[in-house]
């Protein structure tokens, strides 16, 4: 199941440059939270922020406080402990592109040292359901490299070999940018199903989609958090006039 | 235009082996496989003691050149990007690459030889090994900065500790590349024969061990060759062309032991 976040004045730094200002907000567990606004706005750095990936960076640095149902991330955790908790979704779909698709899906066990391959098989069974591409790719776990699949279906295989972790939150980086729209609103789909048993923070570019998938919905413009309210609120009735003319298309 | 490069590249390899096969496979028989060489004047005579003591010291070579060429590489490229002493390792490699094989030869003779009182087949190997070390170091480095930057995200992402997601994600994707770099360091060690004058020194008798001076095939055909007999150029012609088809056949076999099992897709 999955769990609520809660951000508490979160800063990062890369090199000089401060990405990310004072930050604080609420993702409610099991829903979908949208996070939008122009590029370079700090999106992709927030969501980095919450499994530890912006410090694989060497001149990157963060403080703050981020609880993950409760635990305190920087302070009582190692990065590798909260990444297996915190799935992660890339812009591009990234594959192992030496692996086959079932070893794809089961990377993250197995490198983890777990080796019992009945349960394997069941696992990497269930995450390809759950993300929509069993029945794709059945046939030929074992024989295909993840390489060979379409883009829309290496996106789902990422987002398969992220689900075989299980982890209680999942954070989706432009997940369908790369794809058309056939494989865009299958990855839709996929997000209004597995909210309900993860916590999905989905950063997007396209604001339909993230009126389509979300509850909740966070608009950033230069480092800061504008606005954290619901969907429906910041697309009908925004407080903040800044909202309003990102969603109306005035800039950005 | 792409008939013409192929050509171009191809058109030295199989001269040098035409004429091979044209002067030396007369003189292949039986005999070149089983038999230790014949002193002057007596018939037959081959060269097994040098194939094999050329296998001894290239496989005690590869011993010491691929691990630490690979772990160089992979500390090059993954653990030391940017750092000072990444910089010294890659410019230490680089002159190591432009020492002339006999200066490496003096080297070894006189911190192995000298000090042990004895030319071996020890010292040979370590001279081969040492010289494989720049070339598989810097292809290693190569072509893991090729793997793209999202495939360590990946593995990093989905709770893999840093040098297991290097090993097992990193090193495995780049695996081809790095195992072309092992096999061109192989390759042209193979060849060497001045390094090999003053280590593994050659051996006209049976010796397989490491503390004893060892034939090798090319020193065998760099002595024949030099001689003024006959019978032994042509022995010495017939020993090129073995060593040529043996280090063919040592880089079809890694290349298809190690082409199974790896997966194949369009990227």
């Amino acid at each position: 199941m999955g769990v609520g976040i809660e951000v508490i004045s979160l800063n990062a730094w890369y090199g000089t440059n401060h990405t990310l200002q004072d930050i604080n907000l609420n993702i409610p567990a099991n829903h979908a939270t949208a996070l939008i606004g122009p590029s370079g706005c700090g999106k992709s750095t927030f969501v980095r922020c919450i499994n530890r990936m912006h410090e694989t960076n060497p001149i990157a640095r963060v403080t703050g406080t981020v609880l993950i149902g409760g635990l305190d991330i920087y302070a009582d955790a190692k990065p590798v402990e909260i990444r297996r908790r915190v799935g992660m979704v890339f812009q591009r779909p990234n594959p192992f592109p030496t692996m086959s698709i079932y070893d794809n899906v089961a990377a993250g066990l197995k490198l983890n040292g777990y080796s019992n391959r009945q349960a394997l098989d069941e696992i990497v069974e269930k995450s390809l359901k759950n993300s929509a591409l069993w029945d794709e790719v059945k046939d030929d776990l074992k024989k295909k490299s993840g390489a060979s699949l379409s883009g829309g279906q290496q996106q789902r295989l990422c987002i398969a070999r992220a689900l075989a972790v299980d982890p209680e939150v999942l954070l989706m980086d432009e997940p369908a940018s790369a794809l058309d729209p056939v494989s865009t609103s299958k990855i839709e789909d996929l997000i209004f199903q597995l909210k309900t048993q993860y916590t999905i923070v989905i950063v997007t570019h396209n604001m339909q989609q993230a009126a389509r998938v979300a509850e909740k919905t966070g608009f950033f413009l230069n480092g800061r958090m504008v606005e954290f309210d619901s969907t429906h609120k910041i697309f009908t009735n925004p407080s903040d006039k800044r909202t309003e003319d990102y969603i109306t298309g005035r800039f950005g | 235009m792409a008939i013409l490069s192929t050509v171009l590249v191809v058109a030295p390899l199989v001269a040098v082996f035409v004429y091979l096969v044209y002067r030396g496979a007369s003189s292949l028989s039986l005999d070149f496989f089983t038999q230790v060489p014949a002193p002057v004047g007596v018939a037959g005579g081959g060269m097994a003691n040098a194939i094999v003591g050329s296998a001894i010291l290239l496989g005690l070579g590869s011993l010491i050149g691929v691990p630490m060429g690979i772990a160089g590489g992979i500390y090059l490229a993954e653990f030391g990007r940017g750092t000072k002493l990444a910089n010294a390792v890659r410019f230490t490699a680089d002159v190591l690459n432009g020492v002339p094989s006999i200066v490496m030869g003096i080297a070894i003779y006189s911190l192995i030889v000298v000090p042990q009182g004895h030319f071996s087949a020890f010292s040979g190997g370590v001279a081969l090994g040492i010289m494989m070390i720049p070339t598989v170091c810097r292809t290693t480095e190569e072509m893991l900065l090729m793997v793209p930057n999202a495939v360590r995200e990946a593995a990093l992402a989905l709770g893999v500790p840093n040098w297991r997601s290097v090993l097992a994600i990193t090193v495995k994707t780049a695996s081809p590349g790095i195992i072309t770099g092992c096999m061109l360091a192989f390759a042209r060690v193979a060849g060497e024969t001045a390094p090999l004058i003053f280590t593994a020194f050659g051996n006209v008798g049976w010796s397989m061990r490491l503390d004893e001076p060892i034939a090798a095939l090319p020193l065998q055909i760099y002595v024949y060759a030099l001689s003024p007999y006959d019978e032994w150029h042509r022995l010495a012609w017939a020993g090129a062309l073995v060593l040529i088809v043996l280090i063919v056949l040592a880089v079809s076999l890694v290349r298809f032991v190690t082409s199974r099992g790896v997966m194949k897709g369009a990227s």
